[in-house]
């Protein structure tokens, strides 16, 4: 690790400690009421949504219109693991159940994925889309139809595990893990297969592997996202993982840009926070929604960061630069 | 034992044969022309001897083991690397990144080590920009290496594919008209680059050219092809002579 | 056996309607490379014009058809220009959340409009039953399937013996190409949306005398449905398109009538996956391979 990365990690770990410090004191004082409380903290898990469909979307460079599909499935599993051990009288603390009802999320997903991407990861592009589309529809209508999971009616009793303390740094800890997973030789390999599939595999990448790869990592954290999801709303219905929602997760992709993880994270913010500001427009809240996306798209069809990623280091050494210069160009006046 | 040995492969689409019972055998350290007019199936010969297609019929092995059925990727790995006619290079990455993809088979880390970034990836992560550099340095490219290959001028392209197959570590490589659009300046450069990167890596060289002077100076031996069949090989001065080749390329 | 050929009757019903709308997708797809998710909401809006016209206007049926159509070719037009248009040279994948976001908006402009509440849609044809053989057919159906047929055969009719059918072909067969021979592929783009929105309207009207409602969110599921059709059929295929219909409608109705209700939407999906595994490009499509 040289000078350059140890100074970066130093700033990002400065800033995320900032970030929550000052969402501390803010909650603390009571200055941002419960509600908004509750904004924020389904901002962190749309963030982590859009980060690992990002992975299949953005790194991958395929249509994935499914997204949900994995998140109910996470949601569901890990649901009904805590409730079997709470009604099995075993003891733990919150924070260790919550633990396990993302590994059992992440996993089962996972594990689905690899069933689902297998076969279909052959499709390419539209028929890759229709085909996720497909299986988040049939997931969906499982759970409509299996009792266990309560039906249509819903699944209730979910003991509510996540608050913002927790939900925030397993936001930060999934995104910096996606953010290596990017950054490593399996990341780049999967990038590669969206670069050009054919030139990829001549440079002796096994691409299948790495399809399936790269989409079974999306489904476990989409399904550590539903497990998240299911422990602070303590309540699931099948209606909630529509196909609507998977879209909804994609344009959050999109609009972010695919590929840039900074851009789902901005744009999951903005996307979440923005319908709920609009509230008080009530029935011109997704009219003003849906026009902001048609234009965004028109006039930045890349979306908002493009490819690239912000860099807060890079950031600061611009700002610092700057001054830097005025100072000088000071100091020749005098 | 031969590097490489394909026996009577054929490439058939539909009712059209492109290539007809075509034979090659590849010494260690030879530099081989393959050339022919356009349309000849040279550009099908590569895709069959680096798995893209599947031959019809034939059998190409490497090294005495057989490569049909086996993937493109699967085939890189017994040592044989390819370019192609029409660059493809992962456009929205930079040159060295284009170079370590290419290396992956040899960055030995697991997924874990690599997303908690433990200090086996920053040593294996630190080969492999190192090992990538240099061969962007063999080709002149240091100064490129940050550079997305989409923005690199088209002579750096095609060096930069070259540098990439090499990357695999080949015992075999396989260039598809890499001089294509490259000036004379240029190509003259090239020609160069590819007999050093032969001697320096001890490798077997397979050209495909249409432009047959450019062969001429650097391949010892020529396979020239004409409607998917070898109409003639030997020595370039052999070839040179010879009244099919310069029908071919002539007409009648 | 009878209650399996009144079911076939049902399937060739709700698929007759399916089919007409994927065929709107499957014209614009071959032509713009683009999933124009709004398409179900033209089929609704469709619905709403010619719910208006029946009821407000008082029209014949054949003028509440045919306002309908128009306007809905009208609008279809309109949407590409303003929103699909600007974006022809972004990536496919920008110009697919415009998709969206054009279906959301069109969505809740409904929801505005003609609030949420389903409207009551009259009966626009004579209700007559036919006994065939101890089957029922009732008017509606008849008209429903005839009406579809004949537009399925004129629009086949149009794409390969007009001049603009030919360009059509011409434009999503090789757009540049197209440019150069001096066809004008705006005009020749409009004019896809122009028939496939109106083919989804009358979808659309259909649809909503056969289940008697029209609500703002009625476009999703049908939308849905028939694309799921137009991909199985092989997108991009006319043909396909109304095959993929007519087999997703029989599929439907078969699985609601012998299996089960609530899985029947599980059921059709798996199926076009199932499909899909073994055809990727769909029951008509070609498979192209990548040149290399």
């Amino acid at each position: 690790m040289d000078q350059k990365k140890k100074k970066s990690y130093l700033i990002n770990t400065a800033a995320i400690a900032l970030l929550y410090l000052l969402f501390f004191v803010l909650i603390q004082t009571k200055t941002i009421n419960n509600y908004f409380v509750g904004i924020m903290i389904m901002t962190c898990i749309m963030i982590i949504m859009a980060l690992s469909l990002n992975i299949v979307a953005g790194f991958l460079g395929q249509m994935a219109l499914g997204h949900a599909g994995f998140m109910a499935i996470g949601a569901y599993s890990s649901a009904m693991a805590t409730k079997a051990i709470v009604d099995a009288g075993i003891e733990m603390p919150s924070i260790l159940l919550l633990l396990v009802a993302l590994l059992v999320g992440g996993l089962v997903a996972g594990i689905f994925g690899i069933l689902i991407g297998t076969p279909t990861l052959r499709l390419r592009g539209d028929y890759l889309g229709i085909v996720t589309i497909g299986f988040a529809e049939i997931i969906r209508i499982f759970f409509i139809n299996f009792g266990p999971t309560g039906g249509a009616a819903g699944l209730k009793g979910i003991s509510k595990l996540v608050d913002f303390n927790n939900v925030f740094f397993i936001t930060v800890i999934v995104a910096v893990l996606i953010f290596t997973f990017g950054r490593s030789k399996h990341g780049r390999a999967i990038i590669s297969i969206r670069e050009d599939e054919i030139a990829s595999e001549s440079a002796g990448v096994p691409t299948t592997i790495y399809k399936v790869l790269g989409f079974t990592m999306a489904a476990f954290f989409a399904g550590l996202g539903g497990a998240l999801y299911a422990h602070y709303q303590a309540f699931l219905e099948p209606s909630k993982f529509a196909f609507m929602f998977s879209i909804e997760m994609f344009v959050i992709v999109v609009l972010g840009g695919l590929g840039s993880l900074t851009g789902s994270i901005l744009s999951a913010i903005v996307l979440t926070v923005l319908p709920e500001m609009l509230r008080e427009f009530s029935e011109y809240r997704l009219l003003i929604y849906s026009l902001l996306l048609i234009i965004m798209m028109i006039f930045r069809p890349q979306g908002m960061l493009g490819r690239s990623e912000f860099s807060l280091t890079d950031f600061i050494d611009k700002l610092i630069m700057r001054k830097n210069r005025k100072t000088t160009s000071d100091g020749g006046e005098k | 034992m031969s590097v490489m040995q394909a026996k009577d492969i054929t490439m058939q689409f539909g009712g059209l044969t492109a290539v007809d019972k075509f034979n090659l055998t590849l010494e260690p350290h030879e530099l081989v022309g393959l050339i022919g007019p356009n349309g000849a199936g040279k550009t099908t010969i590569f895709n069959m001897l680096t798995g893209v297609y599947v031959p019809t019929i034939g059998t190409i092995e490497i090294e005495g083991q057989s490569i049909i059925g086996k993937k493109p990727n699967e085939i890189v790995k017994m040592g044989a690397s390819r370019t192609f006619q029409n660059i493809r290079l992962f456009k929205d990455l930079t040159a060295i990144e284009n170079v370590k993809i290419a290396y992956h088979n040899f960055i030995d880390y697991n997924l874990a080590q690599g997303m908690f970034r433990t200090k086996k990836f920053w040593s294996e992560e630190k080969k492999a920009q190192d090992e990538c550099f240099k061969l962007l340095e063999i080709f002149d490219m240091g100064e490129y290496a940050d550079t997305l290959a989409k923005n690199l001028p088209y002579g750096q392209q095609r060096k930069l594919e070259i540098a990439r197959a090499l990357a695999t570590e080949p015992k075999v490589l396989m260039l598809d008209e890499p001089a294509a659009g490259m000036n004379p300046n240029e190509t003259a450069e090239l020609m160069k680059t590819i007999h050093f990167i032969r001697e320096k890596f001890d490798i077997t060289v397979l050209l495909i050219e249409h432009d047959m002077k450019l062969v001429m100076g650097i391949c010892e031996r020529i396979i020239v092809v004409d409607y998917g069949k070898t109409i003639a090989e030997g020595s370039p001065a052999e070839i040179k002579n010879n009244p099919d080749v310069i029908r071919a390329y002539l007409g009648d | 056996m009878n209650l399996f050929l009144q079911q076939l009757i049902n399937g060739l019903n709700v698929g007759s309607i399916y089919a007409l709308i994927a065929i709107g997708y499957t014209m614009v797809y071959g032509i713009i490379k683009l999933i124009n998710f709004a398409h179900g909401e033209i089929m609704m809006f469709g619905a709403y014009f010619a719910f208006i016209a029946a009821t407000s206007y008082n029209m014949p049926v054949w003028a509440i058809f045919l306002t309908s159509m128009i306007i809905m070719a009208i609008l279809g037009v309109a949407i590409e220009f303003i929103a699909y248009r600007p974006l022809r040279n972004a990536p496919r994948l920008s110009a697919l959340i415009t998709a969206i976001g054009v279906s959301i908006f069109l969505q809740n402009l409904a929801l505005l409009i003609f609030k949420a509440d389903p409207k009551v849609m009259p009966k626009l044809f004579p209700e007559k039953i036919f006994y065939l053989g101890g089957i029922e057919i009732s008017s509606t159906t008849l008209i429903t399937v005839g009406l579809a047929i004949v537009f399925m055969i004129l629009l086949d009719l149009y794409i390969r013996k007009t001049k603009q059918g030919r360009a059509m072909r011409a434009v999503s067969e090789d757009k540049d190409a197209a440019i150069l021979m001096g066809i004008n592929v705006n005009r020749t783009i409009s004019l896809t949306f122009a028939l496939g929105s109106a083919l989804g309207a009358l979808g659309g009207v259909l649809y909503s005398v056969a289940y008697i409602q029209v609500f703002p969110t009625m476009g999703v599921m049908p939308g849905l449905k028939a694309f799921i059709a137009a991909v199985l059929g092989g997108i991009g295929i006319v043909p396909g398109a109304m095959l993929g219909g007519f087999i997703i409608g029989m599929v439907e109705t078969m699985t609601k009538a012998y299996i089960s209700t609530t899985w029947a939407d599980a059921i059709v999906f798996a199926i076009l996956i199932i499909v899909l595994l073994f055809k990727p490009t769909g029951i008509l499509g070609k498979n192209t391979r990548e040149k290399v």
